[in-house]
């Protein structure tokens, strides 16, 4: 009985390992630093996730509809280019900008949706292949130039990136938003279950007469609106952009919704789960900067991680830890 | 295998008809808006593409093997990196100094070394705790990364030997080294996979594992021995590349592996595992190179190469599948 019980919790345990490990985690660095858990810090390290975090909620979607979306770096750095050079353009000016940019960048997330949900291909090579055109239309459209905002005192550009309200930064306040929009919009909505059937078992999906295509176009579309967001955080907070300044991102923002708990195959994972995949990296990075130690420690520490969470996952779901591999 | 139809002609022969189209096209192109007098055909010309494709091509070959068995590896951008500062910076140990010129083999076996012992944790971790090759790759790239950083912080590792540069540009009838070590392991990795018991097995455990498991192959060391010699394949580009140049960046190497992924499935390996050919993927890197080299002399923007990289990457894939409609893989949905 005991052990039956012990068993129970043990599974419980594996499968909420990764928020277990969070909880863990914190406890453990606030009683080392005090300063780990005030206010401050903890808004600052948010507020740093935020535009990884923003992208990770777009891509949990797409995962979660059995795909991947690798094209989400070069997007974001396409968007901030875009919004930045709009905004300098009189014609424009930030207030047209801003849904210019968010049109554009969600036309690039539709050809995607387009390619893999209508034409099949396969999304790992479609999103590989936009990650490079995305780049060379973005070095196209800039000329190869950074942009910057020439008089960043006479704009109200900035308030996505450096504005608070209540004391709360202001791209804390659109991740934890979008966070619960999205995350109603897949727990509660017959769409949101659409994209788990369909990631689930596609075969399956189609015979209950769910369109998959349109399913899965509408996964990309919500993650170029995701990235355009990101975009727009990222040049609001800087007022100016390099052409590279999204690139690499792809990788780290599936990293943290692997760690969040989304299968690659599909049909798992949860809005939650990926914001406590990205506030896990967010929080590690901080913690070992606290410890005095170097930015690139976390690089390792995040490897070990991300092994170790997907590796416990699986274990606890096949039931042994060593995989039954010859 | 036996069965060899058109359509099997028009895909193995697809990458080769797109390089002479390139050849054309760039040729033709050239002579109208090139700024250089040479031709693009130049002799000179095709042997420093070859060098030039060298870096990528020697990884691109081990991705296709790796491929082939069915895994995927993103971590060998940071292996090429983290090979490349062991090389150089065992060159600057106290030790070796005491080696003369005989340092520069003992450099290059601990690069190669540092390279196998890399691929080795990856197919470790693939094979004994069951986590997909994808997932278990792109941890490796963040971690592997790290340890660059973390071996000599942010500043470029560097070591100048007049010797290993002497070497590293030698040329036997102009082909450099660099470009002899692709071909060689072109020749050697087709003759692993076309002509030895493990080649076969590789693409027998890519195409179907558990059809593999149940005719008695042991998937999990193949899977090992592949990982380990796309390290090491790793590591010899990066000997390859920096013996000439001597000196190397923590950054080097990123998004490496996004291009030779790339090659090989311009090269006609399938993502799924089980079928693909190395001479393909030469092709692959060929063509690509080709393609840089070509919109630079027609005097394109360095930036358009991108764009058209990415779209004949999904081109081809529209095609492909177009090409498989007819065939088995339509029931599969």
């Amino acid at each position: 009985m005991t052990n039956d019980r012990l068993g129970k919790f043990a599974g419980v345990l594996a499968r909420q390992g990764i928020l277990v490990a969070f909880i863990l985690f914190m406890i453990g660095f606030s009683l080392w630093n005090a300063r780990f858990i005030s206010v401050e810090n903890v808004f600052g390290v948010v507020r740093s996730s935020a535009i990884l975090g923003v992208m990770a909620l777009g891509v949990t979607f797409v995962v979660i509809g059995g795909n991947l979306d690798l094209s989400v770096g070069s997007l974001m750095s396409f968007s901030a280019i875009v919004v930045l050079d709009l905004h300098e353009n009189p014609a424009f000016g930030p207030a047209l900008a801003i849904p210019a940019m968010f049109a554009m960048t969600m036309a690039i997330g539709a050809l995607n949706g387009f390619l893999v949900g209508y034409l099949r291909l396969n999304s790992l090579i479609v999103t590989l292949g936009m990650l490079s055109a995305i780049h060379g239309l973005t070095l196209t459209y800039s000329g190869g130039q950074n942009m910057d905002i020439a008089n960043q005192q006479a704009t109200w550009f900035g308030i996505f990136g450096r504005g608070t309200a209540l004391g709360i930064p202001i791209p804390v306040l659109i991740f934890a938003g979008l966070a619960a929009v999205l995350a109603i919009l897949l727990a509660k909505t017959p769409f949101g279950r659409k994209v788990y059937a369909v990631g689930g078992n596609e075969v399956a999906a189609t015979f209950s007469g769910i369109p998959r295509a349109r399913v899965v176009f509408f996964t990309y579309l919500i993650s170029s609106f995701c990235v355009a967001t990101a975009g727009l955080i990222q040049a609001s907070r800087t007022m100016g952009a390099q052409n590279t300044v999204g690139q690499g991102l792809e990788l780290e923002v599936l990293a943290a919704v692997i760690l969040g708990g989304a299968s690659l195959l599909g049909g798992s994972g949860t809005v939650f789960k990926t914001v406590i995949g990205v506030l896990i990296l967010g929080f590690i990075q901080n913690g070992l900067l606290l410890a005095g130690l170097e930015f690139y420690v976390q690089f390792v520490v995040t490897w070990i991680i991300i092994i170790l969470a997907v590796w416990l996952d699986i274990a606890a779901k096949r039931g042994r830890l060593w995989s039954p591999i010859a | 295998m036996q069965r060899m139809n058109t359509t099997d002609l028009i895909k193995g022969g697809a990458i080769w008809g797109f390089i002479v189209l390139e050849l054309v096209f760039f040729s033709v192109a050239g002579s109208f808006w090139s700024l250089s007098e040479s031709a693009f055909m130049d002799f000179d010309n095709m042997l420093l593409l070859l060098k030039q494709s060298a870096p990528i091509g020697i990884i691109a070959v081990g991705m296709t093997i790796i491929m082939i068995n069915g895994n995927i590896d993103l971590s060998v951008g940071a292996t090429f990196a983290l090979s490349a500062v062991v090389m150089l910076d065992s060159m600057n140990w106290p030790i070796m100094a005491g080696l003369g010129d005989w340092a520069i083999p003992v450099a290059w076996l601990l690069a190669l070394l540092t390279g196998a012992v890399l691929g080795f944790i990856n197919g470790i971790i693939v094979w004994k705790t069951g986590v997909d090759a994808f997932i278990v790759t792109l941890g490796s790239m963040l971690g592997f990364r790290g340890l660059v950083f973390m071996y000599n912080g942010e500043n470029p590792t560097f070591h100048l030997n007049w010797t290993m540069v002497d070497i590293a540009e030698w040329d036997a009838l102009g082909v450099e080294t660099p470009a002899l070590v692709l071909i060689a392991v072109v020749v050697v990795a087709w003759l692993i996979m076309t002509r030895t018991v493990h080649g076969r097995n590789a693409y027998a455990i890519g195409n179907n594992r558990e059809a593999a498991v149940n005719a008695g192959l042991r998937v999990g060391p193949h899977m090992l021995i592949n990982f380990v010699i796309i390290g090491t394949l790793a590591a010899l580009s990066a000997v390859a590349f920096y013996s000439a140049s001597g000196s190397v960046n923590p950054n080097d190497g990123m998004l490496f592996e996004l291009w030779a992924i790339t090659a090989v499935v311009l090269g006609g390996t399938k993502l799924t595992g089980g079928s693909g050919s190395i001479i393909g993927t030469f092709g692959g890197v060929i063509a690509i190179q080709l393609l840089r080299k070509g919109l630079g002399h027609i005097g394109a923007d360095t930036e358009t190469v991108n764009l058209v990289i990415g779209s004949i990457l999904i081109a081809v894939l529209f095609l492909d599948r177009q090409l498989n409609r007819k065939g088995q893989e339509e029931l599969k949905v």
